[in-house]
This record gives C-alpha cells, sequence and structure tokens, in this order.
C-alpha cells in the first residue's frame, strides 16, 4: 500500500475535505449547520438535561419508537435530497449535459440507496412496532428494554457514519447492494465502501437485536387471554417480520464482515483473483435481500390492516387467512432469492423453480388485498388522512405487484433487468406499499404518542401530493426501462427518454411538497395542540386494546393488565357498555432505570466502524474494548428497577 | 430492428401483462368503487359490520389468484426452457463470438475468422450468433436490447448468450451492470448485415494493420471512455480461453464453462 498511514490519524488526511466539487461541499456544510443548529438549539432551550433523561438513556418502548421515527424522518428528508438531486441530473443529462460529474452521481445513488432501506423504512417500521406492540398486546414493555435502547443506538451509529461520510471522506459508488468486485479494492480502494459496509454492518447488529426482541416480547409478554389468534393484525404481521429479521440479517452480517475482510485485511472471498467467487456474494446478500422487503413491507400490511378495518367500522374481513397469508409469505420469502440474478446464466430448470416460485407468494399477497377489499365492501368509511393513505396503496400496489410478477418471468427478466423498470418496480412496492404504510402508521398512532392528533387537510394533502406524485416520478420509468435505459445512469445519448425523465422530475417535486405539505401538518397540529386533543385517548373508535389506555400512556402503560377474551377486545367493550376486565394491582408496577449503556454501546460501535474505514486502529480497539467494558459492567448492575407506580390494596410493593 | 428472441420476449411481456390486468383491473375499480358507495356519509348504502368471513368469498379470494398464478406459472416453465440464453438457436451453424468486458469498453473476439475488435459488432443478419461472454474487470452485463436477452460478464468465469437479427440494420450493445465512471457511455455498434457485406466487413477488419496480442491488449486494458472503434487483423487462437484461466488463476478456472452456466 502506497498511502501514508500514521499512528493516530490513520489515512485520514485534509484531503477527505469534499472540496471536490461546489454540490458536495454545499451538502457537507448543510450536514454541519444542521448538527450545529440542533446543538445550539438544545443548549439555548436548556433541555440538555430532559434530552439525555428523557430520551437519549430512555429505555420506555415508546420513547424509543418515537426516536426511532424521528431518525427515520430525517434520513427521509436525506435520502430525498439525494433523489430529487439524481432526477434532475438525468433529466439535463441528455449528452453529457447536467450539473454533477459522474463520481458525484454515483455517490448519490448508493447513499440514496442505502439511506432510504438501512436509515429511514427499516428505523420507520422498527420505531412503529416499538411503539404500538407492546400496547397492542397489554405489555408493560418489550422483553429487554435496555437492549431495544443497544438497538436503536447502533441503528442510530450506522446512520452517523453514513452522514459523516458526506463530510469526511466520500461515500460508496457501488450502489446499495455493493457488488463485488467492484466493491473490492482493487476496483474502489478509497474509504467509499467502508463507509458503507460499516454502516450496514454495525445498524445491521442492532437489527437482529431488534428481530430477537419482539419475537420474544410477542410470544411472552401477552397479557392473559390474547392468545396468537386473538392478537391484532399489526402485532401479527410485527412478528413475521422479527422472526425474518432473525433469520436473515445473520447473512448480511456474515457477508458484509466478509467483504470487509477482503478489503481491509486481504482475504480473497469475493476478489477476482485468489479464488475468490462473486457469485457467493450475490447469493448471500439476497438470502438477506429479499427477506427484508417483506420485513419492510409485512408491517405495512398490519398497518393497513387496521386502518382499514377501524375507518370503515367494520370487523376486519378473513382475519384467520390474513393471518395465514402472512405466515406463507414469510416462510416463502427465503425461497426466491435467486430471481434478483436470473442473468447470471443459472440453467433453465433453475430459472424456472425460482421464477415460478416467486409468482407464489402473488397469491397469498392477493388474498390481502381481497380481503382489504371485503372489509370496505359494507362498511362506513371516513378518509381520514390514513385511510386515504390506504386507498392510495391499494391502487398502486397491485400495478407494482403486476411488474413484479413481469420480472419473475424469467425471459422477461432478461430484457428488463438493471433497467429503470425495475426501478420503478421496486419503488412501486416500497413506496405506495411500505411507506404510505408507515406514513399512515404515524398519523394513525400520533395522538396516543402526544395526546393529539395531527391536522386532517394537512394529512389530505400530503397525500395527494404523494400519490400524484408517485405516479408521475416512476410511471414513466416503467416506459423507458421497456425502452431499455439502464439504471444508474449518469448521462445518456437517447433523445427519447428525456421527456419522461423530465415528467419524473416533476413527479418528484410533487414528492417535494408532499413531504412539505409533512412537515407543515407537524407544525400547525403542534400549534393548535390544544384543539387537537379532544378524544385524543380513542381519536378514531378504534377497535384494539392501545386505544383503551390514556394518550400518552403512562411509562407502565397499562396501570392495571387487561384481561382479553375477544379480538378487538375494546371494540366489543365499547359495544357491550362494560369495560375491559383487568387484573387487579397487588404489587406496585416497577419500570426499568435510566441507563446510559445504550448510547455508550452506540458510540463506542461508531467508534469501531470509523476507526476501521480510517485505519485508525486504536480508536476501533478503545471502540470495541468500550464495548466489552460497558456489558460487563452492565451485568453487574442490580438495582436496575424503580417503583413507578405504587400498589393498590395491598400496600406492600 | 429486431430478433427472434427479443420477438418472443414482447409477445410473453403482452400476454403476462394481458393476464394480470384482468385481475389488476378489477380491483382497482372495486376499491374506488367500495370507497365511494360505502363512504360514512352515503346512509343508504348497506351497513353491516359484524360481517366478516364468507366461504365463498374466501374460497375466490385464494382461488382466482392461486389460477392466475398457475397459468402464469406454466408460461414461465416453457418459456424459460424455449427463451434459455444458452440454447443454440434454429437455423444452421451458429457464428460464435467471444466478449470481453473491459473497462469501459468490449473486445469482440471472432475465433472462426481470427479476428477481434473493439466496441463494433458485425454479425451476418438471419443467422443465430452464439456468445462467449466473460470480463477482465468488475461484473458487467451484456445486453444488445433490440435483440433481447441480458446475461452477466464475470471475470475467470464464461457465460453464453445466444441471439439473431431478423434483418440488416445498425443497433445499439451496450454494458447494463454499472461498474465505475465509464459506464454510461460503455456501449457498442452493432451492424447486422448480409452474408456478402459480412464477409466484406470481415475483410476490412483483415485489412488492419494491429493485431490483438498482449501488448495491443494491455493497452485496450488500460481504462478509457467511449474508446473508438479499433480493428484486429489477427486474435490468436485460444485468446479468450487464456484470458478465462489467466484473468483469475482461480483454482476452479479450468472448470469455469460449466460453472459459469452453474448447471
Ligand atoms: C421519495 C421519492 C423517491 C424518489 C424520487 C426516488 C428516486 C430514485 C432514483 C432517481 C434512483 C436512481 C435510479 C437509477 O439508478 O437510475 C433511485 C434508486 C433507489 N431508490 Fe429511490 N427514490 C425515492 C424513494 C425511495 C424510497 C422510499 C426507497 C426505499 C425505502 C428507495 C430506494 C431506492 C433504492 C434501493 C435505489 C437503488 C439504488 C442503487 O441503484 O443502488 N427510494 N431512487
Ligand atoms: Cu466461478
Ligand atoms: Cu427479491
Amino acid at each position: 500500500m502506497t498511502e501514508d498511514i500514521s499512528p493516530l490519524l490513520g489515512r485520514l488526511g485534509p484531503d477527505a475535505l469534499p472540496l471536490y466539487s461546489w454540490v458536495a461541499m454545499g451538502g457537507a456544510m448543510v450536514t454541519v449547520a444542521g448538527g450545529l443548529g440542533f446543538l445550539a438549539i438544545v443548549t439555548w432551550l436548556g433541555k440538555w438535561r430532559e434530552l439525555w433523561s428523557g430520551w437519549i438513556t430512555s429505555v420506555d418502548h415508546k420513547r424509543i419508537g418515537i426516536m426511532y421515527i424521528v431518525l427515520a424522518l430525517i434520513m427521509l428528508i436525506r435520502g430525498f435530497v439525494d433523489a430529487i438531486m439524481m432526477r434532475l441530473q438525468q433529466a439535463l443529462a441528455m449528452d453529457g449535459g447536467g450539473y454533477l460529474p459522474p463520481e458525484h452521481f454515483e455517490q448519490i445513488f448508493s447513499s440514496h440507496g442505502t439511506i432510504m432501506i438501512f436509515f429511514m423504512a427499516m428505523p420507520f417500521v422498527t420505531g412503529l412496532m416499538n411503539f404500538a406492540v407492546p400496547l397492542q398486546i397489554g405489555a408493560r414493555d418489550v422483553a429487554f428494554p435496555v437492549m431495544n435502547s443497544i438497538s436503536f443506538w447502533l441503528t442510530a451509529a450506522g446512520a452517523g457514519l453514513v452522514l459523516v461520510s458526506l463530510v469526511i471522506g466520500k461515500f460508496s459508488t457501488a450502489g446499495w447492494t455493493g457488488y463485488p468486485p467492484y466493491s473490492g479494492v482493487q476496483f474502489t480502494p478509497g474509504v467509499g465502501v467502508d463507509y458503507w459496509i460499516w454502516a450496514v454492518l454495525v445498524s445491521g447488529v442492532g437489527s437482529t437485536l431488534t428481530g430477537i426482541n419482539f419475537v420474544v416480547t410477542i410470544l411472552r409478554k401477552r397479557t392473559t387471554g390474547m392468545t396468537l389468534m386473538h392478537m391484532p393484525m399489526f402485532t401479527w404481521t410485527a412478528l413475521c417480520s422479527s422472526i425474518l429479521i432473525v433469520f436473515a440479517f445473520p447473512a448480511l452480517t456474515v457477508v458484509t464482515a466478509m467483504l470487509a475482510l477482503d478489503r481491509t485485511v486481504g482475504t480473497h472471498f469475493f476478489t477476482n483473483d485468489g479464488g475468490g467467487n462473486v457469485m457467493n456474494f450475490m447469493n448471500l446478500f439476497w438470502i438477506w435481500g429479499h427477506p427484508e422487503v417483506y420485513i419492510l413491507i409485512l408491517p405495512a400490511f398490519g398497518i393497513f390492516s387496521e386502518v382499514v378495518a377501524t375507518f370503515s367500522s367494520k370487523r376486519l374481513f378473513g382475519y384467520p387467512s390474513l393471518v395465514y397469508a402472512t405466515m406463507v409469505i414469510a416462510v416463502l420469502s427465503f425461497t426466491v432469492w435467486l430471481h434478483h440474478f436470473f442473468t447470471m446464466g443459472a440453467g433453465a430448470n433453475v430459472n424456472a423453480i425460482f421464477g415460478i416460485a416467486t409468482m407464489v407468494i402473488a397469491v397469498p399477497t392477493g388474498v390481502k388485498v381481497f380481503d382489504w377489499l371485503f372489509t370496505m365492501y359494507r362498511g362506513r368509511i371516513r378518509f381520514e388522512p390514513p385511510m386515504l393513505f390506504t386507498l392510495g396503496f391499494m391502487c398502486l400496489f397491485v400495478v407494482g405487484g403486476m411488474s413484479g410478477v413481469l420480472l419473475a418471468i424469467p425471459p422477461i427478466n432478461y430484457a428488463t433487468h438493471n433497467t429503470t423498470f425495475l426501478v420503478a418496480h421496486f419503488h412501486n412496492m416500497i413506496i405506495p406499499g411500505a411507506l404510505f404504510g408507515y406514513v399512515a402508521g404515524y398519523m394513525y398512532w400520533f395522538p396516543k404518542a402526544f395526546g393529539f392528533r395531527l391536522d386532517r387537510n394537512w394529512g389530505a394533502r400530503a397525500f395527494w401530493f404523494w400519490f400524484t406524485g408517485f405516479i408521475l416520478a416512476f410511471m414513466p420509468l416503467y416506459v423507458i426501462g421497456l425502452m431499455g435505459m439502464p439504471r444508474r445512469m449518469e448521462s445518456y445519448a437517447n433523445p427519447d427518454w428525456q421527456p419522461w425523465l423530465i415528467i419524473a422530475f416533476l413527479g418528484a417535486c410533487l414528492i417535494l411538497l408532499g413531504i412539505v405539505s409533512l412537515g407543515i401538518q407537524l407544525w400547525v397540529s403542534v400549534r393548535d395542540r390544544v384543539r387537537l386533543a379532544a378524544e385524543a385517548d380513542d381519536p378514531w373508535d378504534g377497535r384494539t386494546l392501545e386505544w383503551s389506555t390514556s394518550s400518552p400512556p403512562p411509562a407502565w402503560n397499562y396501570t392495571e393488565l387487561p384481561i382479553v377474551s375477544v379480538r378487538d377486545s375494546f371494540h366489543e367493550a365499547k359495544l357491550t357498555g362494560k369495560p375491559i376486565p383487568t387484573a387487579p394491582l397487588t404489587a406496585s408496577i416497577h419500570v426499568p432505570r435510566n441507563t446510559a449503556v445504550g448510547p455508550v454501546i452506540g458510540f463506542a460501535g461508531f467508534c469501531v466502524g470509523f476507526g476501521v474505514i480510517w485505519f485508525i486502529w486504536w480508536l476501533a480497539a478503545v471502540g470495541l474494548a468500550l464495548v466489552a467494558t460497558t456489558l460487563i459492567a452492565r451485568s453487574f448492575a442490580d438495582d436496575t428497577e424503580s417503583e413507578a407506580f405504587p400498589g393498590r390494596g395491598t400496600g406492600i410493593s | 430492428m429486431t430478433g427472434p428472441i427479443a420477438e418472443a420476449e414482447k409477445l410473453l411481456l403482452l400476454k403476462a401483462s394481458g393476464l394480470m390486468l384482468l385481475v389488476v383491473v378489477p380491483v382497482i375499480l372495486m376499491a374506488l368503487a367500495f370507497a365511494w358507495r360505502y363512504r360514512a356519509t352515503n346512509d343508504r348504502a348497506a351497513y353491516s359490520p359484524d360481517w366478516d368471513r364468507s366461504r365463498v368469498v374466501e374460497i375466490t379470494v385464494w382461488g382466482i389468484p392461486a389460477i392466475m398464478v398457475g397459468l402464469l406459472a406454466t408460461m414461465v416453465w416453457d418459456k424459460t426452457h424455449a427463451l434459455d440464453p444458452y440454447k443454440p438457436l434454429p437455423g444452421g451453424e451458429p457464428l460464435l463470438v467471444q466478449a470481453v468486458a473491459l473497462n469501459w469498453k468490449w473486445l469482440f473476439i471472432y475465433p472462426d475468422h481470427g479476428i477481434a475488435t473493439v466496441n463494433e459488432l458485425a454479425i451476418p443478419a438471419d443467422r443465430p450468433v452464439s456468445f462467449r461472454v466473460t470480463s477482465q474487470v468488475a461484473m458487467n452485463s451484456f445486453i444488445i436490447p433490440d435483440l433481447g436477452g441480458q446475461i452477466y460478464a464475470m471475470a475467470g468465469m464464461e457465460t453464453q448468450l445466444n441471439l439473431q437479427a431478423n434483418e440488416p440494420g445498425k443497433m445499439q450493445g451496450r454494458n447494463m451492470q454499472f461498474s465505475g465512471t465509464g459506464f454510461p457511455q460503455q456501449t457498442f455498434d452493432v451492424l447486422a448485415m448480409t452474408e456478402a457485406d459480412f464477409d466484406g466487413w470481415i475483410e476490412r477488419v483483415r485489412a488492419s494493420d494491429q493485431a490483438l496480442d498482449d501488448r495491443s491488449f494491455a493497452e485496450i486494458s488500460q481504462p478509457s471512455i467511449a474508446a473508438p472503434v479499433t480493428y484486429f487483423a489477427s486474435a490468436p487462437q485460444g485468446f479468450f480461453a487464456g484470458l478465462l484461466a489467466g484473468s483469475a488463476d482461480m483454482p476452479h478456472a479450468a472448470d469455469t464453462t460449466a460453472e459459469g452456466a452453474g448447471n
């Protein structure tokens, strides 16, 4: 290696600053200004203590859930800035036009994909699970509250690495999939791919812990009478999604760790020489990657199920079907990964079998769509914003499902693989499918979290901008994909593509208005919170358990744990006029004390990643040591809970 | 410009889309119709808040997607075998072309004629062409959109693609898999011509004063963007096999022919 590596700073030098382009410089400055601005505001308001003890060190699942969603919304903005920059570049880039040099465009599609999947969608869905699942099953918290905090801070550490790459060094140019050998040191020697690897690795460990936590929580922490078949649909989907996380994420951790070894230590797992085999990377990556799309979308299906039943004022149609369909999807999602590389040259039998397996997933998915339709049938539908997003989902998602089945037909895939047809397809699943669900969930549970509803008009406006913006931004990509336009193009020479790309840019502008509307909605709702607080305990005429507690709920969720005997137990209680029976409180309620273990481990994880990326070995070692000592120290702490609510009746605690 | 493979793929796309639209369109219409009909303000519509199961509906909603997928699955099985990129096309002895991905250009070797070119691929129209594809750099993906098909190009491995052009004309082929800065411009001209024109083209390439050898190969292996078309009057026998084995000194490079196929 010809680089100078200093013991103190590794390969970090002044050339790490983004002086290579004005656009990159601007992005770095905005990021730094955002960070400093946040610190300044917290200091100015004197909120450091509250931030530390109320949020950073909190192990309350509701607060952790909210922090996940805040992280997701921040990263949504960052990911969207990347997206609209690409859209503008491609709208202009006919015959080498445009404003972004190739090296910069490559970083942007890589960071956009990475951010949107790992640091927008994953935190969003994890945040919603965190907030809603324990409430829905009548639990006081998740099974492992401290581990939950560790999960969050590891995710935040990964997001931090991506954000830092904007200012110090460069991000990967290898796309969100990081395929070798391109992502090997032979072709991409800088720190970019290392940033990608460590961001994904560190946050991936956090996700695995989340999966374990929620499987145990849902299986072990349900209140009396909450049998599996009494669980709300969202909890079911959260369970399936968590099981998928537990099985799938280790593959991602292993494959990124192997790539890290190739790059940093000089092994040959995936190199062109030395016996490496790139095909192993693709297999391992997609053995995680395909289940990942279901990890993201199943909980969104759960939210749609809750929303459609609530706002149709009707029981969810075909609940057992929906449960089985979810389970079937979860199992099948491990059997189809090869459809991401039909063009690798496998034989016709292999391709056909994986193509058919992929289509089989369309059956349970189709069942779900029909069950939602029949939930609306003979209902009394209220068009509140969560319901609008659900309707938008139903209309657009079937189109994405159709293009997905087309891509699963190998001969069609040979022609459309790696084109913008594929880009249109996965955005069609992930925006109307996953993201619309998350936004619906955010608006649906917001009153439970904060005690007031979100403004309805701005919510509706946000919906219409997202809905029309999506159509304009992505339908043209189907067309030019069939015309043969590859994905990841910084410039092109085909004049037929340009009009479509201009339309796609206009669509992205509408989506921008959708994001702005979400911001305004939050602003006016906070301003009008007193008016919007009416009926906040149960603002939607809810059906499931979480609407039976106060908004916001106490730290311990339910003072007396409910005893359920039916599905939709809160709805039944309102119908019969009898409150949900509860278990008398005999002892005082203890909640886990705040602890700095989570943030410290997250910080340590960041140091390990940053240290290895820049070859600052002492920093990586310190980070690892910090993780070990924190965990050991924590295992000796015995006073980890405090009394939060005195027992009634017996008087003993 | 088109060819039998592209035509078959297009037909398949239309058929499968048509079949699925039979379900997709009604679903969208149902969503809109139900939402409108059962809006809360319409109190003339029926309201059955506890209706949550129906055997007929259950059977239908599992049945319709299952039938649809059954139909599509037979289509997939047939067409994946019929349009297997490795399957030789009918219509006589194919022309053999070896394609090598470089940064950011394509080298084509015609082993039967002992010639090679950079960024220009001439083929006789109406005669099958059989490609052997590999890469000397990162993974690439070889495609000629007008003719259909697509196959990865991976170092140390050989993949195959069989195509044919229906009539003479000019097309463009390219790399579809992002491989670095020059990727957007990594295209090549595809010239489909009559047998006679093709023979003339071979002679023109043979008239070049350059030969493909280790030195000239090292030269074209230098990364470059939008490299000019280059003709090599001669290409040594076994050059492609040498690249396959040498590029990687991979232990499994010897069995790459079968191994790249994965079957
Ligand atoms: C909000 C509006 C969005 C717009 C306008 C947008 C736009 C884009 C564009 C222009 C590309 C590059 C396409 C190409 O390679 O030619 C892209 C790629 C991608 N987007 Fe989005 N996107 C949006 C939202 C999302 C969301 C919500 C997700 C996931 C949760 C997502 C995930 C991805 C991924 C994974 C890639 C592939 C990156 C790669 O090539 O490695 N996008 N998007
Ligand atoms: Cu191999
Ligand atoms: Cu997949």
